[in-house]
C-alpha cells in the first residue's frame, strides 16, 4: 500500500516547495495549510487502519524483512496523528509570534523536515531507517535550535547538539551490535528472532546501549541535562514545537523496542525503568517547583511527566501500556498549550519572569481561561484528559503491586499541581508589581488565540470522550503486548 | 584482522572521550570525530570481516565466502551522516566565536545560571 509512505512524502514535498515560494505571504499558507493536510491525511490513515488492520509497505520492491518495512500499527497512528495537530498549532503560532530575525519560509523548511524525520520514525519497521529518521529530525532541530543566533541560543544549542550527537553514536553501536548478533534489523525480523532467545545477558549489551540512546532523546533521569539548558533559549514557537514533539519521539522508540523485541530479561529492564521513572518524576518536579521562568518551569515539567510514560512500560500490563499511551498523547497537546499560553504571557508582558509579571487575570480572562485548561490537564484535574491518563496508570500501577512507583506518581502529581498553580498565581492573580506597571501592555489580536484555543479544545475533548480514546489506546496496546500480528503482517504480509 | 580492528575501536572511544572532556570547544569537536569514527568501525566490523571476498553475488562466487554487504551498505550512510554533523557543528562553533569570542566551554554557564 503505497499511501503509507504518505507522511514521509507530505513534509518533504512542502519542504522542496518552500525552496521554490520564498516569500512570506505564500508561506503564511504553506505552512498552516500544509500541516493540515497531514493532519487529515493522519486520520484518514488512522480508520483505513481499522478497517484493513496493519499497513505495510516494503520499499523498493523486495520483500521483508531485505527491504525497509514501513509500518502503520495504532500506537504509529495515534503519534501521526496528535502530532500533526501540534503542527497545526504551531505553524499557526509562529506566523504571529516569530521575531522578525527569522524568516518565516526559512523557519517553515525546517519545520517541514523535522516533521519529515519525525514521522518517518513513527512509522518506520527498520532499526537502520530509525536511526536515519533520527539524524533527519537532529539537524532539523540543530538549525531551528539556533534560529536567531543569539549569544545564549549559540549555548543552547552547544549542550543540545553534544549530547544529541552522543546519543546518536550510541545508537548506531547498539544497532551494529545488535546486527552482528541477530542478522537482520527488521523490528518484526528482530522480535521473532529474539523470542525464544535465552541469552538474556549478550542481548542486554545491545539493549541498554538503545536504552541509554533514547534515554538521552526522552530526557529520562540521568540523562536528562541537555534539555533545562537549551529549551528555553530559542524562540518560544520553536520551544513550543520541541516541547510537544521531540522527547516523545524517544518515548515512542523506547515503547516500541520494549514491547516489540527487547523482552528478554523482563525482570531486570522492568525494574530498572520504574527506578528512572520515579526519579525521573519527582526530580523534574523538584527542579520545576524551584524556577521563577516559565519556561524553565515548564521545561522541567517535561522531564516529570516523561517519568508517567516510562512508568507504564515499566508496569507493563495491557492497561499500563495503554495509560502510557494516553498520557504521552495527552501529554504532546496539553504541553505545547501550556508553552504556547507562556509565550502569550511573555508577548504580552514582554517577560517570562514571572515575579517581573501579574495582574493578567484582569487585564485578559480569556488567556487566563486557554491557559488553565492545559495546565489543570497536566496536573491532571478531571475532567480534563491528564486526570484519565494518569488514573488508568495510577490503577495499572496499584493492579499490578507496583505500590512505590503509585506512591511517587500521586505525590509528583502534587508538584506539579505546585508548579501549575505557582504560574497561575503570579501571572494572573497577583498584581502587577509597582515597578513595571507604567509599562504598558501589548494587545493581543484575535488570531493570536486560535493555536492555543485550538489545543485548549483537543485537550478538552480528550477527556469528554474518554472513553473513546480509552478504547483505542488499549487497542494499540494489545497490539503492542502481543506482537504475533505485527509480526505476521510484516513478515508474511498476511492480513488477520 | 578482527582484534586488532576492535582494539583500534577501544582506542578511538577513549581518546573521544578524553577530547569531549576537554575545556576547549575545538578539541571538544575532535572527540566528536574520533566517536563518530570508532561507532562505524564498529558497525562495519559488527558482521565479522571475510577477506579477500566480494561483496556481491556475481554468479560464480559460491555463497559461502561472500563478505555481508549489509553493515558497509549501513557504514556508507553512517559516514555521510556523521560528516554532515561535524561540518554544521564547525560551523556552528564558528559563529559562537565570532559572537562570544570565547573558545571556552566554562564559559558556558550563562544559560544554567539565571533563575
Amino acid at each position: 500500500m503505497t499511501i503509507v509512505a504518505l507522511p514521509i512524502l507530505i513534509p518533504f514535498a512542502l519542504a522542496i516547495s518552500l525552496l521554490v515560494f520564498r516569500t512570506t505571504k505564500v508561506c503564511r499558507w504553506v505552512g498552516p495549510l500544509g500541516s493540515f493536510a497531514i493532519f487529515m491525511f493522519s486520520i484518514s490513515l488512522f480508520f483505513r487502519l481499522k478497517t484493513d488492520g496493519i499497513l505495510t509497505l516494503n520499499m523498493g520492491g523486495w520483500d521483508a524483512p531485505f527491504a525497509i518495512v514501513l509500518v502503520v500499527d495504532y500506537l504509529s497512528a495515534l503519534m501521526l496523528m496528535v502530532s500533526s495537530l501540534i503542527l497545526i498549532a504551531v505553524s499557526l503560532f509562529a506566523i504571529r509570534f516569530l521575531p522578525d530575525d527569522i524568516p518565516l519560509p526559512r523557519f517553515y523548511f525546517f519545520f517541514f523536515t523535522l516533521t519529515m524525520g519525525m514521522n518517518g520514525a513513527f512509522i518506520t519497521g527498520d532499526v537502520f531507517n530509525l536511526y536515519v529518521w533520527f539524524e533527519v529530525m537532529l539537524i532539523s532541530s540543530f538549525v531551528l535550535i539556533t534560529m536567531g543566533k543569539k549569544k545564549e541560543q549559540l549555548e543552547g544549542g552547544i549542550k543540545y547538539l553534544a549530547l544529541n550527537l552522543l546519543g546518536s553514536f550510541l545508537f548506531l553501536a547498539g544497532l551494529g551490535l545488535l546486527y552482528g548478533k541477530t542478522g537482520t534489523l527488521n523490528m518484526a525480523h528482530l522480535a521473532e528472532i529474539l523470542k525464544n532467545d535465552n541469552q538474556a545477558t549478550l542481548m542486554n549489551t545491545s539493549a541498554i546501549l538503545f536504552f541509554v540512546a533514547f534515554g538521552i532523546k526522552a530526557a529520562v533521569f540521568p540523562l536528562f541535562f541537555w534539555l533545562p539548558a537549551s529549551y528555553h533559549t530559542p524562540n518560544i514557537a520553536i520551544t513550543s514545537l520541541f516541547a510537544g514533539l521531540l522527547t516523545k519521539v524517544g518515548v515512542y522508540t523506547l515503547i516500541r523496542f520494549f514491547t516489540l523485541f527487547f523482552v528478554h530479561d523482563q525482570h531486570f529492564w522492568h525494574n530498572l525503568l520504574l527506578i528512572i521513572a520515579g526519579l525521573t518524576m519527582v526530580t523534574g518536579g523538584m527542579a520545576a517547583a524551584s524556577y521563577y521562568e516559565t519556561r524553565r518551569i515548564l521545561s522541567y515539567h517535561i522531564i516529570s511527566q516523561i517519568g508517567y510514560m516510562i512508568m507504564g512500560l515499566g508496569i507493563f500490563t495491557p492497561l499500563a501500556i495503554a495509560g502510557a499511551v494516553f498520557f504521552t498523547l495527552h501529554n504532546m497537546i496539553a504541553k505545547t498549550g501550556a508553552f504556547l499560553a507562556s509565550g502569550m504571557i511573555a508577548k504580552i508582558k514582554g517577560t517570562y519572569h514571572l515575579k517581573e509579571v501579574g495582574g493578567l487575570y484582569k487585564q485578559n480572562p480569556l488567556l487566563a481561561v486557554l491557559f488553565i485548561v492545559p495546565a489543570f490537564a497536566l496536573a491532571g484535574v478531571p475532567p480534563l484528559s491528564g486526570f484519565f491518563a494518569k488514573f488508568m496508570l495510577i490503577k495499572a500501577g496499584i493492579e499490578s503491586g507496583s505500590y512505590i512507583i503509585t506512591t511517587v506518581a500521586l505525590l509528583t502529581g502534587l508538584l506539579t499541581l505546585y508548579s501549575m498553580i505557582k504560574i497561575w498565581n503570579e501571572a494572573f492573580l497577583k498584581k502587577q508589581p509597582e515597578n513595571q506597571a507604567n509599562q504598558k501592555p501589548i494587545k493581543l489580536n484575535w488570531a493570536d488565540y486560535v493555536p492555543l484555543a485550538i489545543l485548549a479544545t483537543a485537550s478538552v475533548l480528550m477527556g469528554i470522550f474518554a472513553a473513546t480514546v480509552f478504547t483505542v489506546t488499549m487497542e494499540a496496546a494489545n497490539q503492542l503486548i502481543e506482537p504475533t500480528n505485527y509480526i505476521d503482517t510484516v513478515l508474511r504480509n498476511k492480513t488477520p | 584482522m578482527e582484534v586488532i580492528l576492535a582494539i583500534l575501536v577501544g582506542v578511538l572511544y577513549t581518546a573521544g572521550v578524553y577530547m569531549l572532556l576537554r575545556r576547549s570547544i575545538l578539541k571538544f569537536i575532535i572527540g566528536i570525530i574520533f566517536m563518530s569514527n570508532a561507532t562505524n568501525l564498529l558497525v562495519f566490523l559488527s558482521a565479522g570481516l571475510i577477506p579477500g571476498s566480494p561483496a556481491f553475488v556475481d554468479g560464480t562466487t559460491t555463497t559461502a565466502h561472500l563478505a555481508d554487504p549489509l553493515p558497509q551498505a549501513l557504514v556508507l550512510t553512517a559516514i555521510v551522516i556523521g560528516l554532515g554533523m561535524v561540518v554544521f557543528i564547525l560551523a556552528l562553533k564558528y559563529k559562537f566565536f565570532e559572537v562570544t569570542g570565547t573558545d571556552d566551554l566554562d564559559q558556558l554557564k550563562q544559560t544554567d545560571s539565571q533563575k
